[in-house]
């Protein structure tokens, strides 16, 4: 068969500098190529460009991207270069695109029906009742559950994963021999994440669509794709069938990217004594919020009744899907969110009610964006010395400085960082600043929520296996909140399951991996994708 | 595609990046000296500003000095602009009541800056009770026209300098208050403020150190277009003799005095009026070109379309 997409050569570059070195690849019907590689390493450019999308003013494209429609070889249509109206003729019709934020992707102010039936009419010139019947038809191939009504509705009704269904259907609306798919899975949950992926592969199949799928994780390339091309900064490094390519990586970065992807049955934090006396004691926890809407004033309870213990130098994992309750509760043990009811005690001490300035420094927080938690106007070192100067330390009259050297050493940074600012570092390079200036203050216990989420697999391991070490040597206790069972797996002693604001499960997390107790939590166990690719045990 | 642009190709292992280190600032000001159009507009701001400063040295002749004899002069050498009905230099008496405006705007939109933000960040940030008491304050204020508000002002008051000020300070601390507020909304839900929170750090400490350095740049495009609307009020009040009052010499009050003689004297109007014209188009396109560098989504847009 011929290929649907036939890359040769293609390169982008802006101004100096090379983004895509030479890239070549073909992309067959009824499969799927995955692009993998880490931030910056041009992946997402190198389908932009090969697919005429590519906007970025002054960026220059030069090889050749051909695609070819129809079966037995049909018309063909060179992408690099094409005049804008015939690239608005295959756009939409022919290649069909999905991307990486749902919330942002669609338009807040159609409907869904609308926003399906936009490239109907645009390219099929189907009437608005035939389009609006083809709509209902795709929401219901995207398994959205009531799909007549969700027909009238609008974005903001629906959740991440429902809108990344939409995203499908418009995707596919015209039937396109070729889907791109931009990291469509990163904004997810793992459930969720895992349910599209078998929405995408059953698509596929039904229509015989060749898709093509970009990561930063290889354990999602494994469940999807059949081919496996690796990017690092802008070349390519190997180029191969997944079954080959993930038990016999070649080249050293495609061994670390797989070494990096979260899995179960990776080694788990180091032993710590199970009967230490008991730091934080969480009983009864209750938060509701009152959310305004049109339809009147409506109460969420966000936490409904959760009670655990965290022992010194543990870690307790608290994971679910997004929703359930997980980060209401890092919020109120860090004085953020007030409780309707419950009590919290560090150490014996009150956490809830009038926290004392000296409590607020035995509790400290990291969060998820590290893109947003750090200041833009402030240097790096003045953001670690913040909390030193509210608590006005160090007493001893050491210079401020020192100690901000001394905790960049502490997270692997040097100290010239001090100087710089938050645009200047990568992600992981900011996410080790926040997990300094929590640590400046030498707290007891610090609540890291979702901490290593929107970083790429390969530098989430790093900052783990650095939160790792810090835990060992300063002996520190983590409250670790994921929505991933195998990156807690990693992390934590105790493990707690959430789902809706109520305690599914609450074990050692020997126990639940080994045994899981609840339907809910082996969800989430089945939702990670596994070691082996789907295609290998396909073979089998 | 926005994530290949933020994140520097940075290996996380190799600590030293080879990227410039030089704060934004620095490229703000690079990007602001890179349009023509905003490097004219801050050289003539700074001639009529450098004008004014030094106006009664440069003044040939004095505001005041009448010469009946000479009225009504067309321009000449003698006189760069013409005399009015009175025989007074209308150039000497121009470049006067540039410093008059430019000192009642500066002071006004001072006033109204320092007051507006300050209500604004506190509503913005406190929320609640608080928020919607001072914002239906400051609506109220808007509800009335600008030039109405300032005449009921000035007047309660006496007609004169420290009036036009306060009058269109007032006028104008809801706009700042209004700016100030919008920012500080989106700002207090970053999560560096959340950050700070969980630190116990004191709500004016937050203000002073997060809030207020990133909502600079709203801030400072709006001052740039209040100065240019305040010098149009004051030349208005004082068109209407409710501003400075003659014989001190005013654009506003040079336009009105102008008005009898607009067939027989025609440079009794123009010159002031081209003051006014050139000084608040200066104004805006500077405030235009410094949006477009401190609004980041403008910024990169300027910066991708000069790589081209």
């Amino acid at each position: 068969m011929s290929a649907v997409l036939r890359v040769a050569d293609l390169r982008v570059s802006i101004g100096r500098r090379e983004i895509v070195q030479g890239l070549s690849f073909a992309v067959e019907p009824e499969t799927t190529l995955g692009i993998v590689g880490e931030s910056g390493s041009g992946k997402s450019m190198t389908v932009l460009a090969a697919t005429g999308l590519l906007d970025a003013p002054g960026a220059r494209v030069s090889g050749s991207s051909v695609l070819t429609t129809g079966s037995d070889g049909g018309r063909s249509l060179e992408l690099v270069g094409a005049r804008s109206s015939a690239l608005r003729r295959v756009h939409g019709d022919k290649v069909g695109f999905v991307f990486q934020d749902p919330t942002t992707s669609l338009n807040p102010l159609l409907t869904l029906e609308r926003q399906i039936t936009e490239s109907l009419e645009a390219h099929r010139s189907l009437t608005r009742r035939a389009a609006a019947g083809r709509a209902l038809e795709l929401l219901e191939a995207v398994g959205l559950p009531e799909p007549e009504q969700r027909l009238q509705a609008y974005p903001h009704q629906l959740s991440g994963g429902q809108r990344q269904r939409v995203m499908i259907a418009i995707a596919l609306a015209c039937d396109p021999v070729l889907l791109v798919a931009d990291e469509p899975t990163t904004a997810l949950d793992v459930t969720t994440q895992a349910q599209i992926i078998e929405l995408v592969r059953t698509l596929q199949r039904e229509r015989g669509t060749a898709v093509v799928w970009i990561s930063h994780d290889l354990g999602v390339i494994g469940q999807v794709a059949d081919d496996v091309l690796v990017l690092q900064q802008g070349a390519p490094v190997e180029h191969r069938g997944v079954v080959e390519l993930m038990d016999e990586p070649r080249h050293p970065y495609t061994r670390e990217l797989l070494a990096a992807r979260p899995r179960l049955g990776m080694s788990g934090p180091p032993p710590v004594d199970a009967e230490g006396d008991v730091l934080l004691s969480v009983r009864d926890l209750d938060v509701r919020f009152t959310v305004a809407s049109a339809a009147g004033r409506r109460t969420v309870h966000a936490v409904d009744g959760v009670s655990f213990d965290v022992r010194r130098g543990r870690t307790l994992g608290i994971v679910g899907e997004s929703g359930s309750g997980k980060s209401t509760i890092a919020n109120v043990l860090t004085g953020l969110v007030r409780p309707a009811g419950g009590s919290a005690e560090l150490a014996g001490e009150d956490v809830l009610n009038r926290a004392s300035n000296d409590l607020r420094r035995r509790i400290a927080m990291v969060f998820q964006d590290p893109f947003s938690s750090l200041d833009p106007r402030m240097r790096v070192g003045d953001s670690i010395a913040e909390p030193l100067r509210v608590h006005q330390l160090p007493s001893d009259r050491r210079p401020r400085g020192e100690r901000v050297a001394e905790l960049l050493e502490l997270v692997d940074l040097p100290a010239a960082f001090a100087q710089r600012y938050p645009h200047e570092l990568s992600g992981g390079q900011r996410q080790r600043v926040s997990i300094a200036r929590a640590l400046a203050l030498e707290p007891e216990l610090v609540v890291l929520d979702e901490s290593t989420a929107s970083l790429d697999v390969s530098i989430q391991a790093r900052v783990l296996d650095l939160l790792r070490r810090l835990q060992a040597e300063l002996s520190l206790t983590f409250v670790f909140i994921a929505h991933d069972l195998a990156i807690v797996q990693q992390m934590s002693h105790d493990v707690l399951v959430m789902q809706r604001g109520r305690t599914v499960e609450h074990a050692p997390a020997v126990e639940i991996f080994a045994n899981p107790q609840q339907e809910y939590t082996r969800r989430l166990l089945a939702a990670i994708p596994p070691d082996r690719p789907r295609a290998a045990l396909q073979d089998s | 595609m926005s994530e290949a642009r933020d994140e520097p190709v940075v290996d996380e292992a190799s600590a030293v990046v080879a990227s410039p280190s030089e704060p934004t600032r620095l490229t703000a000001v690079r990007l602001l000296a890179s349009n023509p159009l905003t490097v004219t507009s801050a050289v003539v701001l700074l001639v009529v500003v450098l004008l004014a400063l030094a106006a009664p040295w440069v003044a040939p002749y004095g505001i005041n000095d009448v010469d009946v004899a000479n009225a009504l002069q067309l321009p000449s050498a003698a006189h760069w602009f013409g005399t009015d009905d009175l025989g007074r230099d209308v150039f000497s008496r121009v470049i006067v009541a540039a410093r008059v405006s430019l000192q009642v705007a500066v002071v006004s939109v001072t006033f109204a800056f320092v007051l507006g933000v300050l209500v604004g960040v506190v509503s913005g940030y406190v929320g609640g009770l608080l928020d919607t008491v001072l914002m239906r304050l400051v609506d109220v204020m808007f509800a009335f026209p600008v030039l109405l508000l300032a005449l009921a002002i000035v007047a309660i008051l006496q007609p004169g300098m420290a009036t036009t000020m306060l009058a269109i300070g007032i006028v104008y601390t809801p706009i700042f208050a209004r700016v100030a507020r919008a920012s500080t909304l989106s700002v207090r839900h970053e999560p560096y403020v959340q950050v700070s929170r969980t630190m116990g750090t004191p709500a004016a400490t937050i203000l002073r150190t997060h809030v207020l350095p990133n909502i600079s740049g709203p801030l400072i495009v709006q001052t740039s277009l209040s100065l240019a609307f305040a010098i149009l009020s004051e030349a208005a009040l004082s068109f209407l003799g409710l501003g400075i009052q003659p014989p001190a010499p005013s654009w506003g009050g040079m336009l009105f005095s102008a008005q009898g003689f607009l067939g027989q004297a025609w440079w009794m109007s123009v010159f002031p009026g081209a003051a006014i014209f050139v000084t608040v188009l200066a104004f805006n396109l500077l405030g235009d070109g410094l949006r477009d560098v401190l609004d980041p989504k403008q910024r990169t847009l300027i910066e991708s379309r000069r790589a081209r």
